[in-house]
């Protein structure tokens, strides 16, 4: 019964410096509680209404004292906040090459897909040593994302995407909580992260492959929807071209100009009048009623599988 | 001393007049004290019931004793009922409402109308959210977050809403009222700076409640109308931002922490001073860091949503002032332990009380440094980190100094001394058990649990058991001074004006004080805290 | 003299001191409503500069003119009010009963052009939750909603107004007031133009959003 842990495991690229961080903070926290109770002992012994301790002197203002007591914990805090903030700035920025991992998230379980078509449900399953990159949304309410052996947590919002990343270091099995509340069983929205050796993993994808790739079933999401029809290579009078789209820098129709990530595509087909690319008319109707999280994910990847900007050179510039 | 006896002849605020009539439609500041006294206690205990059943059904990893539902909605009632109903108007309402005008050396409250129909507002608010729990319950978490609260839970959410926005305008005309009397009724030679730290902390508390609680409000209307008419202020589906929602709850909530806290800063002020015979250190910096914390709680809210997807400069921008913050706080720990030194430290109940304070009241802001450093607070968020780290802060501080206030100021409200004995032994059973309660939650949250689960996983129980373990000793540590303090009501009135030998110009008043407080209005020369020269009188 | 001292309250030394307090009081209570409203102002700044062409579409369904006559209407009654004040500081009751219940019918005419434009927005199916049927930009809603909130908010706090306006008439008929004292009028003016200076932000956040493009 004794044989319980009080440390979590650590098994991610960040986690060592998170808690080298939360160390610091055990030290800081233990330098000034000691500092407080020390003195509180000290001076409630030697000091008691009836010692004999001389009283002289007793000074009620010392703005030295004073200024002492609040500039050295303004220089500390200064420290830690930028270490933190450093750390929480790296824990945003996705690798480059990060394998991607799409989520949705619903009352009550995680929903997995992997760009080559595996899908899970509460499980998700990693190679070690390699940075991932989670792209997650929520069809209802709001969820987060929280593995604690990774130090990560991210909540997961309807009507828009967050993204977080994390490299596992250990194999081994982790649980995944979801860490917002998000009504009646949020305690049991819970699942594990598998982490396995490449070669493992390998095999595991290949064995658990139920559905065609995602930019296959994109593709045919694609077809299917009748964006085809606007946005292909060489009917453009209608709609932009989406090859050498994704990452590339598009100019709206107010002016403004905008990275076209995943944020951007999923507003794009959601909301088309709100982001119009500068030179067409706001003819396409919104699929905002039409297309499950799953498949808007689905699309997305197909449209990342058209190539990037170092393309976009070669099309003409709108 | 023959005053004793002449007092026990004279009229005081409780015999002035008979009759439940003469209590309703009073507009005595002490009275109407006493009024929040009995019905504050009351939804202390609620919240406490609901917090015995949440300690019970977590003493074994499996649902046993609730089901998902009735634990939602425990947590969340706890949460409404201890923070709305208790500890926002706890130190204000009971002591501040009783203290102030006689530390000010005034008559009474500015607005004594006002001061009653906050108390009315107050019971209205809280009869109906009390009235909401029983026919169904919410089970929202007290953070109603949207869109679950908007357009997924099927409980009684616009009800505790509509309690809740009645309650703040009560919070509003105390706070209105005390800034006035403040401001206006100082005796005269009573000058800004010759005020006892409880008044500025009052002060201050007042302003943050006049100033925050109103966003609260349009925010519950905001969430009211979401959720009666399903149009989209904040649900995604229907073209809202639930991020805006969270802004503008915690940018009430968060200075709300201060409402709580603050008055407790104050008491403990009151408290090290009269007990370690000794002015209090660093005056002119304990009041500057008072409103210090007042003007910085407003600019901090953000650090509630460091992994909610607002942007990574905000969360940066919104640590950096959470340390800030963090400052005056711990000038005014310094400060407490500096007062004693050179002191003539007598141990009597009120000041354990205060010690508690200041140790438990440090861990809490420790530990909210931790919370602060953006990088940590990813692991740590909606963990049960957060949970004993404000608990730390609301029960160990606020709480702690509410207590230490009650028992200074007995004798003063009543006229009579409890049991010091069994007075300082709660004391000590409180500190215990209140650690005992809530230090395994910090470990709980650093190994992954998060809060608002009534399951999880097995790993945990060890220290989910000795958490349950503790509350049950917290939990007599709250009912024995239920007892002696209503024991000590059978006495005679013979507390006399000033029990303690304190300075203040409350303690001039008689025990129980006359309903028009003064006899003459006193004239002030000299700044708080003489002690050093009381004691070089040889009183 | 007699008739000024039973006017202050036990609490009070003196006249100047009560009058102070309830002048401060009403501050207070007015940076509180700054707050209120303040919190539906950041909610409103929030959501047009996210989807300011919904907020431009739905200006295009204001009446700019009723709008203009309200705070015009409104104007007239801050200007009521003051002279109202003017009167009881020189002891003309009868005057101060005139000016307030102008001010009380100027506030009912604010109303009741609001409600015909209420009423308006019914018919042509413009409200939230009741009956909407815009096809418009997506957010258009928003635009609504928070229209009606904040001007039903403001009308709401018009109702109080008018309320206060009658007790102050019933106070001076019975000769409560006097050139000593009269704070019960100043305050309840101080609130008056409160709420007409809500109002003035108001117009042109929702009935003149186009003329800016």
């Amino acid at each position: 019964m004794w044989d319980f842990p009080l440390l979590p495991e650590a098994a991610s690229s960040t986690a060592a410096e998170v808690d080298a961080l939360f160390w610091l903070l055990i030290g800081v926290a233990a330098f000034f509680g000691g500092i407080i109770t020390a003195g509180l002992v000290y001076f409630n012994i030697r000091y008691r209404k009836n010692s004999k301790a001389s009283r002289a002197g007793a000074v009620s203002e010392h703005l030295p004292l004073e200024l002492l007591w609040s500039i050295v914990p303004l220089v500390i805090s200064a420290g830690i906040f930028g270490w933190g903030a450093k750390l929480y700035f790296d824990m945003h920025v996705p690798p480059e090459h990060a394998r991607e991992v799409y989520v949705v998230a619903k009352q009550w379980m995680w929903k997995i897909q992997h760009p080559q078509g595996n899908r899970e449900i509460n499980e998700l399953h990693v190679p070690v040593g390699v940075p991932i990159k989670l792209v997650m949304t929520s069809q209802d309410v709001i969820h987060s994302f929280f593995v604690p052996a990774f130090r990560v947590k991210q909540d997961v919002l309807p009507g828009r995407y967050t993204t977080t990343w994390f490299e596992a270091t250990k194999p081994g099995e982790y649980h995944l909580f979801c860490a917002e509340y998000c009504g009646t069983s949020h305690a049991s929205m819970k699942g594990r992260v598998v982490v396995m050796k490449q070669e493992e993993f390998e095999r595991w994808l290949a064995g658990s492959r139920l559905a065609e790739p995602m930019t296959a079933s994109g593709d045919q999401l694609f077809r299917q929807f009748g964006c085809v029809t606007c946005h292909s290579q060489t009917s453009q009078e209608r709609g932009p071209s989406l090859h050498g789209l994704f990452g590339s820098t598009v100019r709206l129709a107010d002016g403004s100009t905008v990275t076209a990530d995943e944020r951007y595509i999923r507003e794009s087909i959601l909301n088309p009048g709100g982001a119009l690319v500068a030179g067409y008319k706001p003819l396409m109707p919104t699929y905002a009623q039409q297309m499950s999280q799953e498949q808007l994910f689905q699309i997305i990847e197909y449209i990342k599988s058209l190539g990037g900007p170092q393309i976009a050179g070669e099309r003409k510039n709108p | 001393m023959k005053t004793v006896n002449e007092d026990a002849l004279q009229k005081n605020y409780i015999t002035a007049a008979y009759g439940i009539r003469s209590w309703l439609l009073t507009r005595d500041h002490k009275r109407i004290a006493l009024l929040y006294l009995i019905s504050i206690t009351l939804f202390f205990f609620v919240g406490g019931f609901f917090a015995v059943l949440m300690r019970l059904e977590l003493m074994t990893p499996q649902g046993d004793l609730v089901s998902a539902e009735t634990y939602n909605r425990l947590f969340t009632m706890h949460g409404i009922a201890m923070i709305f109903f208790f500890l926002v108007p706890s130190i204000p309402a009971v002591l501040g409402n009783f203290l102030l005008p006689m530390m000010l050396g005034a008559r009474d409250l500015a607005f004594p109308r006002l001061n009653l129909l906050s108390w009315y507002l107050y019971m209205v608010g809280g009869a109906y959210t009390l009235y909401a729990m029983v026919t169904g319950g919410i089970d929202t978490g007290w953070t109603f977050y949207t869109p679950y609260s908007t357009g997924y839970s099927t409980t009684n959410v616009v009800p505790v809403v509509v309690g809740i926005f009645i309650l703040g305008f009560s919070s509003i005309l105390t706070g209105l009222n005390f800034i006035v009397t403040t401001h206006k009724m100082r005796a005269p030679g009573l000058t800004w700076f010759r005020l006892p730290l409880f008044v500025w902390s009052q002060y201050a508390t007042s302003v943050i409640i006049l100033l925050a609680t109103p966003v609260l409000a349009i925010t519950l209307a905001l969430l009211g109308v979401e959720r009666i008419f399903q149009v989209g202020i904040f649900d995604p589906a229907l073209g809202g931002d639930p991020i805006l929602f969270q802004h503008m709850f915690w940018f009430y909530s968060h200075p709300a922490v201060y409402i709580m806290v603050l008055p407790s800063m104050g008491v403990v002020s009151e408290l090290v001073t009269c007990f370690a015979r000794r002015r209090i250190f660093g005056y002119k910096f304990m009041a500057a860091a008072v409103m210090a914390i007042a003007v910085l709680g407003f600019l901090v809210w953000g650090h509630h949503m460091f992994v909610s997807g607002q942007s990574v400069y905000a969360g940066m921008a919104f640590s950096a002032l959470s340390f800030f913050v963090a400052i005056p706080s711990a000038v005014k720990v310094f400060n407490w332990t500096a007062t004693l030194h050179k002191g003539r430290i007598e141990f009597r109940t009120p000041v354990l009380y205060a010690f508690g304070f200041i140790g438990l009241f440090t861990i809490g802001g420790l530990t909210g440094l931790f919370l602060a450093t953006l990088a940590v607070n990813v692991h740590l968020t909606d963990t049960y980190f957060v949970v004993a780290h404000f608990h730390y802060i609301m029960v160990g501080g606020a709480v702690m100094g509410y207590l230490g206030g009650i028992h200074y100021w007995w004798p003063k409200m009543t006229g009579r001394m409890y049991h010091e004995g069994w007075a300082k032994f709660s004391a000590l059973i409180l500190f215990v058990g209140f650690n005992l309660t809530f230090f395994p939650q910090f470990i709980l949250g650093y190994l992954g649990m998060p809060r608002r689960y009534y399951i999880y996983p097995e790993e945990f129980q060890v220290l989910n058991v000795l958490s349950t373990a503790g509350a049950s000793i917290l939990g007599l540590g709250y009912i024995i001074p239920m007892i002696y303090l209503l024991w000590s009501l059978r006495k005679p009135r013979t507390a006399g004006p000033n029990p303690w030998n304190a300075t203040g110009l409350e303690w001039l008043t008689p025990s129980p004080p006359p309903t028009h407080n003064f006899d003459k209005t006193p004239i002030v020369t000299e700044g708080p805290y003489a002690y050093e020269e009381k004691s070089a009188n040889g009183e | 003299m007699a008739n000024s001292s039973s006017r202050l309250a036990h609490q009070f030394d003196d006249l100047l001191q009560q009058q102070e307090a309830s002048n401060l009081g009403m501050w207070a209570f007015l940076a509180t409503e700054v707050l209120f409203f303040g919190g539906m102002f950041a909610a409103y700044a929030v959501y047009r500069s996210l989807y300011y062409e919904a907020f431009v579409a739905g200006s295009q369904h204001m009446d700019v003119l009723l709008g203009a006559v309200n705070t015009a209407v409104l104007l007239l009654s801050s200007l009521t009010v003051a002279l109202g004040v003017h009167a009881v500081q020189r002891g003309d009751n009868a005057t101060l009963t005139r000016y307030l219940l102008m001010t009380i019918a100027l506030g009912s005419v604010f109303l009741v052009i609001k409600g015909f434009e209420y009423s308006h927005k019914y018919a042509e199916g413009l409200i939230p939750g009741i009956r909407f049927t815009l096809e418009g930009p997506n957010h258009v809603e928003l635009y609504f909603i928070l229209y009606f909130v904040m001007t039903g908010f403001h009308a709401l706090h018009m109702m109080v107004g008018i309320g206060i306006m009658t007790a102050m008439i019933i106070m001076t008929r019975r000769g409560r007031f006097s050139p000593e004292y009269y704070n019960p009028i100043e305050v309840s003016g101080l609130y008056w133009h409160f709420v007409d200076i809500v109002w003035i932000f108001l117009y042109p956040f929702f009935y003149l959003i186009r003329v800016h493009p």
